[in-house]
């Protein structure tokens, strides 16, 4: 049989279709990325453009390596990461389980369950703040409801505020994990099912031969986007706790923006931004090639 | 007496159908609570909505939407005596507190911006995105593993960081607080989403779809729109609410980078102060009214979205 090749050839296609991706990526990130390292080694200020800029070497660099709450920061937010993405995780691909055995009225309230992900994390941020308020809150409310643990506050104490912004992040972005897996679920063909069905396979070899090989690239995805923005996690945070009490919610991001919009040490705060940049660099490149390993299987 | 039902393998039994609905709407009931709560304290005005125990009951009123459209300023008893009584209902809401309408409020200028910036950036996102991914799922591309790093690499910096870099490259540009500067800028953030999650979805697409497509005579950009575009609909459908979600509540750039012709409503919402402390009424109201687009379109995209992928031409 031979195929005639119309039209334009394949590589011409990977290019056209690849190319404006690529420029308006370049366009955007490159310059801001050259900038921030560029000042990482200087003193500048941005508040006062016009004093001279003077280079500083690494200084900018060791002194946040030896920086104690420097690397508190990093713990907090690896904290903070790690436990959202664990909850997350879990009740998001246990959400999609049950939704896809597409009981009646499934849609709508798939549909209902990914509201709180659609509002706008700084007004979450805030609108927690309210409900989670002692006095004219609903949260306390509710849970004294359920049982009495007297007068107590989850944004202003110590030991519970940084559960707080984990079960507010936990409340908002669940949704998102649910309905990738929910995408994957339903990428699973039939006929998948119906083979294992003729071989007899119990329904935990099923979902451990079928269904999980076939959810795990969404899953993956879905985790892999998500605690990038978890690790530079600022609006939710900051309108909710600004960090406090004391620094036990300042996440990485709250540190930075102190430092480049508080105390307006841009050289500084830059050599924090490309310690950050290096991290998530590094943490994704091993995510994505154990990400590969898993397509490949 | 009735004979059991025989289920095909794809098909859950009436007890495991009872027992995901229970869990799945208990679950739903609960994180439904805030946003109900939202909802409800929009209707609640001013004084009700910090009152303590949190009302449950309660007489609704529209102040909190009147106070999110306009801005007011009190005036003596005096003064209000002899105005002429008010001729609308807002007036009269907002005469009750002693005040009187100044002007309306930004939130609709910003709202309309952020309809234009979201809306258009999610679109272009999701077109380029589209391209990208089938390229990157189908041809050889050189170093297409490093590429596709870079374009995830793009999203690995705070934006608290890029903003200065960003709003100095924009001023040199003339695109600073412009609607086109905010819709590239969205586009650029959107757009590794876009094609990492499309690219996962288009490689599950068996690609003896378009080789059958263009045996039978398609060109191969034909085959891409006819035959891959309409299987990855409940892709696309997930990646466009995923993008809109994002660059509509988009918070850190707009708040750093415009200040009047391009700003949104995202840093506007939470900060709308009534006497002596944020008024929280119409912060709900404007919440609600903000969250609508979106569910609105999410509803229209619901059925691509909740449509299994069924491959029932092509088995292995």
């Amino acid at each position: 049989m031979v195929r005639r090749v119309r039209g334009l050839s394949d590589r011409a296609i990977a290019w056209i279709f690849v190319t404006p991706t690529i420029l308006l990526l370049l366009a955007i990130n490159i310059y801001p990325l050259v900038w921030t390292v560029y000042l990482s080694f200087t003193n500048y200020r941005a508040n006062r453009p016009n004093r001279e800029i003077e280079w500083v070497g690494t200084r900018n660099y060791e002194r946040i390596l030896s920086d104690e709450g420097v690397w508190e920061n990093l713990q907090r937010t690896a904290h903070f990461v790690t436990f959202t993405m664990l909850f997350q995780v879990l009740l998001g691909f246990g959400l999609a389980l049950l939704l896809h055995k597409r009981f009646k009225g499934h849609g709508l309230w798939t549909t209902l369950i990914l509201l709180p992900m659609m509002l706008s994390p700084a007004v979450v941020g805030m609108y927690w703040k309210y409900l989670f308020d002692p006095q004219i809150g609903i949260f306390n409310y509710l849970i004294n409801g359920i049982w009495d643990f007297g007068t107590f506050s989850m944004t202003s104490e110590v030991a519970l505020a940084p559960w707080a912004i984990i079960i507010v992040d936990t409340w908002m972005w669940t949704p998102y994990i649910m309905l990738l897996c929910l995408a994957g679920l339903r990428s699973v063909p039939d006929y998948l099912y119906e083979a294992a069905e003729i071989d007899r396979a119990s329904t935990w070899r099923k979902f451990w031969n079928i269904t999980l090989p076939m959810v795990l690239p969404f899953l993956m995805l879905a985790v892999m986007f998500r605690a990038i923005e978890n690790f530079k996690m600022f609006d939710l945070v900051f309108e909710l706790t600004s960090g406090g009490p004391g620094n036990t919610t300042r996440l990485a991001s709250i540190d930075l923006k102190e430092l480049a919009f508080d105390r307006w040490q841009t050289g500084r705060s830059s050599a924090l931004a490309i310690i950050l940049f290096v991290t998530v660099f590094g943490a994704m490149n091993v995510f994505v090639k154990l990400m590969n390993r898993v397509k490949a299987r | 007496m009735s004979t059991p039902k025989v289920l095909t393998p794809t098909e859950s039994s009436t007890q495991l159908k009872w027992f995901a609905a229970i869990v799945v709407i208990g679950y739903a009931a609960i994180s439904l609570i805030p946003i109900v709560w939202i909802f409800m304290t929009a209707f609640k005005g001013t004084a009700t909505a910090i009152s303590y125990p949190p009302a449950v009951f309660f007489d609704p009123s529209l102040e909190g939407f009147v106070n999110l459209f306009t801005t007011r300023s009190r005036q003596s008893a005096e003064y209000l005596a002899q105005l002429p009584p008010p001729e609308t209902w807002w007036e009269e809401i907002v005469r009750q507190n002693d005040q009187v309408i100044a002007g309306p409020s930004p939130f609709f200028g910003r709202f309309l911006n952020s309809v234009i910036i979201g809306f258009g950036s999610t679109f272009i996102a999701i077109v380029l995105g589209t391209m990208a991914a089938y390229a990157f799922s189908r041809f050889k591309i050189p170093l297409a593993d490093d590429l596709l790093f870079f374009i995830l690499s793009t999203r690995m910096m705070p934006p608290v960081a890029v903003a200065i870099p960003i709003f100095l490259m924009y001023r040199a540009l003339g695109l600073s607080d412009t609607h086109a500067g905010m819709i590239i800028l969205y586009t650029a953030v959107n757009i590794s989403l876009a094609v990492w999650l499309l690219k996962g979805f288009i490689d599950e697409i068996p690609r003896e779809y378009e080789e059958a497509a263009m045996v039978d005579g398609y060109t191969r950009f034909q085959a891409f729109r006819k035959v891959v575009l309409p299987q990855a609909a409940t892709g696309i459908a997930a990646t466009t609410i995923f993008c809109l979600i994002l660059a509509w509540n988009e918070y850190a750039f707009a708040l750093l980078l415009t200040t009047n012709r391009a700003e949104t409503a995202p840093p506007f919402i939470p900060n709308i102060i009534g006497d002596g402390g944020l008024d929280w009424a119409a912060v709900s109201a404007g919440a609600s009214l903000f969250l609508l687009p979106v569910l609105i379109f999410t509803l229209f995209l619901r059925k691509h979205l909740l449509r299994g992928i069924t491959f029932g031409a092509v088995r292995k």
